[in-house]
């Protein structure tokens, strides 16, 4: 969030001082230039003065001295051109111009008003003497290069694009790269792109400060092709672009299919309709026999490929949307049912796979992996079948925020961004409740009343925003909310009367803002209906910890607060790194894991007995879950160190094997068991033994707090 | 994180303006007063980016770009413009003089950010 306002206030102060420093030295330019009337360097400054003046001008609001003294400019880029001389009339119409810039300014401020007869008379005595000289007065008249917004209006409906981007050899001496504006038209939408290598030649020959790659793309988009042609409006003259509409909803649509790839490559002129025609005799496929007569080459034909195949999708893609009859629906409880039983069903293919493996029977063996790849395809659809847009959660939201804040007198809008991110469905229902807490604490203690806000410069209406989006196996979810933010004085001072820390503790930024999920814990100075009573917080921690999830708060105090909830994409199975200690084996969740490598005594005596290891120049910390488990077993020559990252850090887990990846049902452990710190479940293996999930987050934080103890009990 | 802009422009309030969106955004800016100062501190400061102005004393934009593109280090970065609808001809210069791209005066912070964003990524 910019204080954009902010932003402008400080400018159209700079700018006022600016200008009148400006005006000063246009004066005596002036008077100076009277003198010698054909010092380009005089010349220069005036004209360098009127267009600053004008082009800031216009930037910070001030349109009529940016409109008034683009008059001025234009007679002196005719006398900076030599095709205006300068008189004693240019020069007195110019100083009272400069004077009438002046007043404006003043105006503006409300000392004085500006007398429009005056700045008209000015421009058209400016324009008689202009017109009077130049032969291409319209010439001047400003051009309007860069398109008008209606015409890269969006369209309705989506288009299907074929756009072909052929940089020149030069385009890199302009600082352009080809990559980012690619990635713009993926922001557009379903995007494929083919990188034609054709014309890159030999490596002898090879330049690679030249651009010899070009782009096939196919792009399925609602923008206009003026937007598509706006991306690449900064390269429009170093560069070969051809766009295409090849598919429109609403068009031939009684087709479902495409063109054959013949047909596409003939369409985009790459190959001669004739020429096909006479290979087609062959029986092979199109795209062989071309590529082995020689004709087109491989590049083109995958590029006509990706078109096929995308324009199929698009196509197959509104038939399924259209075809809404074909949902049904039911009842949750039988798919949770489904989702035990594929549960179960992954338990025992890792035992069938792990039987067949020491048989090693070969018929067995084959066996074993099409049940095995049958049983990931059947998990992975039963989790799509369970996975809900979120959206329908964000919309109860709304009425929420609008009821919430009517009766606390505060104006607030609510704006969501990717409502479409996809769930596990009991996820999103256990996300209800703490959503709406976070939801009720912004708009509670978060936003001010609007002249609060108005007073601390930020607009009436506050804004709380939600956005849900993928990061790798998790969702992020981020409530925003442009209020008044934390305060990380009164939290402290809270938190050291309610006894939860002590008055000489050091926190982190990070650790303060923690607090506030402490159960009792409020800062509010009155209870109101909404909250102040301390439950809430407490509550959103509980719940998306059970939901295996991260709480993090950002705030920064007067600009407002970002809570980030981080969740696992589901909740049954999830894809796990089995390593073994001992004869004890533990799962790590795959997601956290980054990559694993050897640890031997060498490496530990090289540290000093210190818990670093170095991976490639980086010092990364570990744990040892020997030690943290108090395992009691003699450790071998050649340890591993599984690394992973959590919140951004890289930390490693010493084990004695990385056996390999497993598909881990998620059992909850029993009651009992419940407060055990550093483990999340547990899980059965192939063989009927039980291996507990390691909850990588959780260790890392409880070593995290242990650190100075740890650090002195190693290197013994 | 933390990519360096430099911003050139002989106008304070330009400069200010610049200054203030593209550290909202994230960026670390670095300013220079005119083209001369600009080359000044591009001996002592690494940039990713250069946003400059075109009309400006001591060296103008198109001597600055030209400057800039022949240091080796910074053949191939963005460098943007900042013109007038008035200067189509300065546009085409710049642009042969090895400018990425341009943004047109006057303009809101938003169009400055998408177009720091385009070419810087």
């Amino acid at each position: 969030m910019i204080g954009e306002d902010d932003g402008l206030a400080a400018g159209r102060e700079a700018f006022k001082e600016e200008a009148a420093e400006l005006l000063a030295e246009l004066e005596t330019s002036l008077l100076e230039l009277e003198e010698n009337p054909t010092d380009e360097d005089l010349i220069g400054r005036v004209f360098r003065a009127m267009h600053t003046v004008k082009g800031s001008g216009a930037m910070f609001g001030f349109d009529d001295i940016a409109e008034f003294t683009h008059e001025v400019e234009t007679a002196f880029d005719m006398v900076r051109m030599g095709k205006l001389a300068v008189s004693k009339e240019l020069t007195n119409l110019t100083l009272r111009a400069r004077d009438q810039i002046r007043t404006m300014i003043e105006a503006s401020e409300g000392k004085t008003t500006v007398d429009h007869n005056v700045s008209k008379e000015i421009i058209d005595s400016l324009q008689v003497l202009t017109r009077g000289s130049s032969v291409s007065a319209a010439g001047q008249e400003p051009e309007t290069e860069t398109r008008k917004p209606s015409d890269s209006g969006d369209i309705t409906h989506a288009v299907t694009y074929r756009i072909r981007f052929k940089p020149f050899a030069d385009l890199f001496i302009t600082g352009t790269n080809p990559i980012l504006l690619i990635n713009e038209l993926r922001q557009m939408g379903n995007c494929m792109v083919v990188a034609q290598t054709d014309a890159i030649p030999h490596l002898e020959e090879f330049n690679p400060e030249s651009c010899a790659t070009y782009w096939d793309i196919i792009l399925t988009t609602t923008h206009s092709s003026n937007a598509i042609k706006d991306v690449f409006i900064f390269v429009d003259d170093m560069c070969d672009i051809h766009v295409e509409v090849i598919d429109e909803e609403g068009e031939y649509d009684e087709d479902e299919g495409y063109m054959k790839l013949g047909q596409i490559l003939a369409a985009r002129g790459d190959v001669k309709i004739d020429e096909l025609k006479k290979l087609l005799g062959k029986q092979k496929k199109v795209g062989e026999i071309l590529v082995d007569a020689g004709i087109v080459d491989s590049g083109h034909i995958k590029s006509a490929l990706a078109e096929q195949q995308h324009v199929k999708e698009v196509r197959e893609q509104r038939q399924k949307s259209t075809d809404s009859a074909a949902s049904i629906r039911v009842p949750s409880d039988r798919l949770d049912k489904l989702v035990d039983l594929v549960g179960e069903l992954v338990t025992v293919q890792a035992r069938l796979s792990q039987t067949a493996a020491i048989d090693a029977q070969a018929v067995l063996t084959s066996i074993a992996e099409e049940v095995e790849r049958l049983t990931w395809e059947l998990r992975d659809s039963m989790m799509s079948i369970r996975m809900l847009p979120i959206g329908t959660t964000f919309s109860k939201f709304k009425r929420l925020v609008r009821d919430l804040s009517i009766d606390l007198g505060k104006e607030i809008q609510m704006t969501t961004d990717g409502a479409e991110t996809e769930l596990d469905k009991t996820v999103i229902e256990k996300l209800n409740d703490p959503l709406v807490h976070i939801i009720r604490n912004s708009i509670d203690h978060g936003i001010e009343k609007p002249d609060v806000r108005e007073a601390a410069g930020k607009p009436r209406m506050g804004t709380v925003h939600l956005s849900a989006g993928h990061a790798g196996a998790n969702v992020l979810i981020k409530i925003e909310d442009d209020g008044a933010g934390l305060d990380k004085d009164r939290i402290l001072k809270k938190a050291i009367d309610n006894g939860l820390i002590a008055p000489d503790a050091e926190l982190s930024e990070k650790e303060i803002f923690g607090m506030i999920f402490a159960p009792g814990f409020s800062t509010a100075q009155t209870i109101t209906n909404v909250s102040g009573r301390g439950v809430g917080m407490d509550v959103v921690k509980k719940n998306i910890d059970a939901l295996r999830g991260l709480v993090e708060v950002k705030s920064k105090k007067g600009t407002g607060t970002t809570i980030t909830l981080r969740l696992p994409l589901t909740l049954a199975i999830i894809d796990g790194l089995l390593v073994k200690i001992a004869d004890e084996v533990f799962v790590i969740p795959l997601a956290v894991v980054e990559e694993c490598v050897e640890l031997t005594k060498k490496d530990i005596e090289r540290t000093h007995g210190r818990h670093v290891s170095n991976v490639r120049g980086n010092l990364i910390p570990y744990i040892r879950l020997r030690e943290h488990f108090l395992i009691d077993a003699e450790e071998p020559e050649m340890e591993q160190i599984v690394i992973t990252e959590v919140e951004d850090k890289k930390v490693g887990f010493v084990v004695d094997y990385v056996i390999g990846e497993h598909q881990t049902v998620i059992k909850t452990l029993g009651r009992v068991f419940k407060d055990i710190s550093g483990v999340s479940g547990a899980t059965i293996l192939g063989d009927g033994t039980v291996a507990l999930i390691v909850d990588i987050p959780n260790l890392v934080r409880s070593v995290e707090r242990h650190e100075p103890v740890a650090a002195d009990t190693v290197g013994v | 994180m933390g990519k360096v802009i430099m911003t050139v422009d002989d106008s304070a309030s330009v400069r200010q303006m610049v200054t203030f969106t593209l550290k909202g955004a994230g960026y670390t800016v670095v300013e220079a007063v005119d083209g001369k100062d600009a080359l000044a501190k591009l001996g002592s400061t690494q940039i990713n980016m250069m946003i400059t102005d075109l009309n400006m004393p001591n060296l103008d934009g198109i001597g600055l770009i030209k400057g800039v593109r022949a240091m080796p280090a910074y053949k191939f970065i963005p460098i943007v413009m900042l013109t007038t609808e008035s200067q189509d001809s300065k546009k085409q210069e710049g642009k042969s003089a090895g400018a990425t791209g341009w943004i047109v005066k006057p303009f809101k912070p938003d169009q400055l950010l998408a177009v720091v964003k385009k070419v810087l990524g």
